[in-house]
């Protein structure tokens, strides 16, 4: 059933088209159902394509097809084609099945939006870039799929743009995307110098992966840290994470779907379909194990002083991807997928829950005003109590099995990335269990006077059942999604069926089986303490603790004063310098100034024209003698 | 008999002056106009003269371009002076100075 793979983005273009087209007319909330149906028939030819790689013998797991020529120049030559193999099937498997739950949910989250067909289109779009994405064969058709992910996430954000913040987060998440992408763009030149080709396998000279030989050494590096400077901006890290906090003043299902659970894996997915190029380059892979568990670490510490309930969970994902990285950055691919496929499952979750509860009352999405949500949501409140013991690290949830398994991969390498890595790990039990005493626990807030003298809210109350299914769905998926890759099963598990994706790139030391119980039983006792300091400092009705939330995590360790102070205010001063000087006195100046001159020279010449017909008679006649005069004078003297 | 180019040259020479000074000092239109006729027969003589003296029939073909242009012009310019008196009921061309500067 392989052949069929290529229908997959095709579904979405086609929900795409026909929301563009007639989008206005269906409206609310047909369109929004189009939308749905488009992305589960794309689910359904996932699942088809997943079922045929399955019937296939381990070692023959790769399907290359091209389809049509993009374009041929020269010696570059571009086709549309698909390249269906475990890592990619299982990238679109969650990808159209969590995208399928949270278009059901948008559905009723979005009602009564006036542009409730427009969010649709850019929803579809967007899964149909992704899916461009991660299917690609080539590296140039997945920096087109790239760039589509991009601008429907800055669609996407700044959705509701009359908000002043939310169009400017747009433009933040776009130029933050931009610098890496200008990365992705001369990674790409480099290897197609290197190599003279963008394909990554199959092909003349076997593709990128058959030329390896022509991208030894400095090359190899530079290579491998352009690419990953696109997968700094595009999934979020230091030093291009600022975008993402932002980036959750679009509406709440697009935070899970695209900067939770899809779009911001891209990065880690790039780094994966590369690995074999990663592989050459040791210093390249610390420069990202390195950058990976600080990002993990910093973004876990800025996570414990936020308000926003939707700030929080947008540092734990930077802080997530951070693991990603990181497990990439220690060659442990497969348990960055893992986690990758179990964080979509449980951030989803705790972002579409956290979504719930905001619907529930009427969009206030700060902490400090909810507390009790329990008593009304009952349904929010099992699920999101699945997701927070799953990214806490509570076995026998998902989030203990993948953070177990890359954290057990970064300690045979980098052990003090490793201690970095288990210490995010208490923070991000810690500030989960913050959160949910915060929104669930306690007592109620919400119908108290805000603290800047907001009216009380209206008493929350639970979402309709389009809403509740996605969650109940994905708590099911969170709860069980360990079982993808148990340590103890190689064979028929996610190593096994990964593996040869990875084969010569993973760095394949087991640790003993007493090493690997000892990691576990720590990783558990960090997820254990995160989460009993978590519920002792926050559990009683005090809610305004300043000790526990110093300015400096508040503000991000100051990372955006820093950006505006070295980025953002001298470029403001040139910008002002440019608009009044260089503009106003000396471009303006220049076109003034020579009108001036015309007017002045017109104004002098004008008394000539008197409008007396004898007047331009004499001067004719003056003309003439003096002519005369002039060429008797020449003969004259010659 | 015959009389020597000069004459004629001369002649010519006194009757354009008549029609430049004329079209200088006078106010009326239609003398301004008759002024101008002046001129033109005045060099059309100037080039007969020319023609007859260097034997080059040229110089007698351009005489008639310019009267042919000569008449054009005339049919020209009166209509502008009987439209302009009808509207303006004046003849005199310093009435006519809208178009200064």
């Amino acid at each position: 059933m392989l052949h069929v793979a290529y229908l997959m983005p095709l579904f979405p273009l086609a929900g795409f088209l026909v929301l563009v087209a007639a989008g206005r007319r269906i409206g609310d909330p047909v369109a929004g159902w189009i939308g749905t149906l488009a992305v589960a028939a794309a689910f359904v030819v996932a699942c088809l394509t997943l079922g045929g790689l399955l019937n296939q013998p381990d070692a023959h797991r790769l399907f290359v097809h091209d389809y049509f020529t993009w374009f041929h120049v020269g010696g570059l030559n571009v086709p549309v084609g698909i390249l269906v193999d475990p890592l990619s099937v299982t990238m679109v498997m969650f990808i159209t099945g969590v995208s399928m739950v949270i278009h059901l949910y948008s559905i009723a989250y979005m009602k009564g939006d006036p542009d409730y067909p427009k969010f649709f289109i850019y929803m579809n779009l967007f899964v149909f870039s992704m899916l461009v994405l991660v299917l690609a064969n080539n590296l140039l058709l997945t920096f087109v799929g790239w760039e589509g992910v991009g601008v429907c996430s800055y669609w996407l954000v700044s959705f509701w743009f009359h908000r002043d913040s939310a169009a400017s987060a747009g433009k933040k998440a776009f130029i933050y995307n931009r610098i890496g992408d200008a990365g992705f763009l001369l990674a790409i030149f480099l290897i197609f110098e290197k190599t003279g080709t963008v394909q990554y396998t199959g092909g003349p000279g076997g593709g990128i992966f058959g030329q390896l030989h022509h991208l030894g050494g400095g090359t190899g590096t530079a290579a491998v840290l352009l690419l990953f400077l696109a997968a700094t901006g595009k999934s979020a890290q230091i030093p291009l994470f600022n975008w993402l906090p932002d980036a959750m003043e679009g509406p709440t299902p697009v935070s899970a779907l695209i900067h939770a659970a899809t779009m911001v894996t891209a990065g880690v997915y790039l780094l994966c379909r590369m690995n074999h190029l990663l592989a050459l380059t040791h210093a390249g892979m610390e420069v990202i194990a390195i950058i990976g568990g600080v990002t993990a670490f910093v973004a876990a510490t800025i996570a414990c002083a936020q308000q926003d309930i939707k700030k929080v969970l947008a540092f734990s994902t930077i802080s997530q991807i951070g693991y990603m990285i990181l497990a990439v950055g220690s060659g442990a691919y497969v348990a960055a997928i893992f986690l990758m496929v179990s964080h979509a499952f449980f951030k989803g979750l705790l972002f579409l829950g956290a979504g719930s509860a905001i619907h529930g009352l009427d969009n206030e999405q700060d902490l400090k005003r909810m507390g009790a949500l329990r008593k009304t949501m009952q349904w929010t409140t099992i699920t999101f109590t699945v997701g927070w013991l799953a990214i806490a690290g509570i076995p026998p949830l998902a989030g203990f099995w993948s953070k177990g398994d890359v954290l057990d991969n970064v300690y045979s390498h980098y052990k003090v990335l490793w201690f970095l890595g288990l210490i995010t790990a208490v923070l991000t039990a810690y500030y989960m269990t913050r959160l949910q005493v915060l929104a669930f626990g306690g007592e109620p807030r919400w119908d108290k006077i805000g603290p800047h003298g907001e009216p009380p809210l209206h008493a929350p109350h639970e979402s309709p059942w389009v809403m509740r299914l996605p969650l109940v769905i994905l708590a099911v998926a969170a709860f069980f999604g360990g079982l993808l890759d148990l340590p103890w099963i190689h064979h028929d598990s996610f190593e096994g069926w990964l593996g040869p994706v990875f084969a010569g790139s993973l760095y394949n030391d087991h640790l003993h089986a007493g090493g690997e119980w000892a990691l576990a039983l720590t990783d558990l006792a960090a997820a254990l303490i995160g989460v009993i300091v978590g519920f002792a400092l926050w559990r009683g009705a005090q809610v305004d603790k300043p000790q526990l939330e110093p300015q400096f995590l508040q503000r991000v360790w100051y990372w955006d004063d820093f950006y505006d102070a070295l980025i953002g205010r001298p470029s403001q001063k040139l910008a002002t310098f440019c608009a009044w000087v260089v503009d106003v006195r000396i471009i303006d100046g220049a076109v003034n100034g020579m009108a001036s001159v015309v007017r002045a020279t017109g104004s002098a010449t004008r008394k000539l024209q008197s409008g007396y017909v004898r007047n331009y008679a004499l001067g004719i006649a003056v003309g003439m003698a003096a002519l005369i005069v002039f060429l008797l004078s020449r003969t004259w003297w010659s | 008999m015959s009389l020597s180019a000069g004459w004629y040259l001369g002649l010519a020479a006194l009757v354009f002056s008549i029609g430049a000074i004329g079209l200088l000092v006078r106010r009326n239109v239609l003398i301004m106009f008759m002024c101008i006729e002046l001129m033109l027969n005045a060099a059309n003589l100037t080039f007969v003269t020319f023609a007859r003296v260097l034997n080059d029939i040229g110089g007698q073909a351009i005489v008639f371009f310019v009267l042919v242009v000569a008449a054009a012009e005339v049919v020209v310019g009166l209509g502008i002076v009987v439209t302009n008196f009808r509207r303006r009921s004046t003849t005199v061309a310093d009435d006519l100075h809208s178009l200064k500067g």
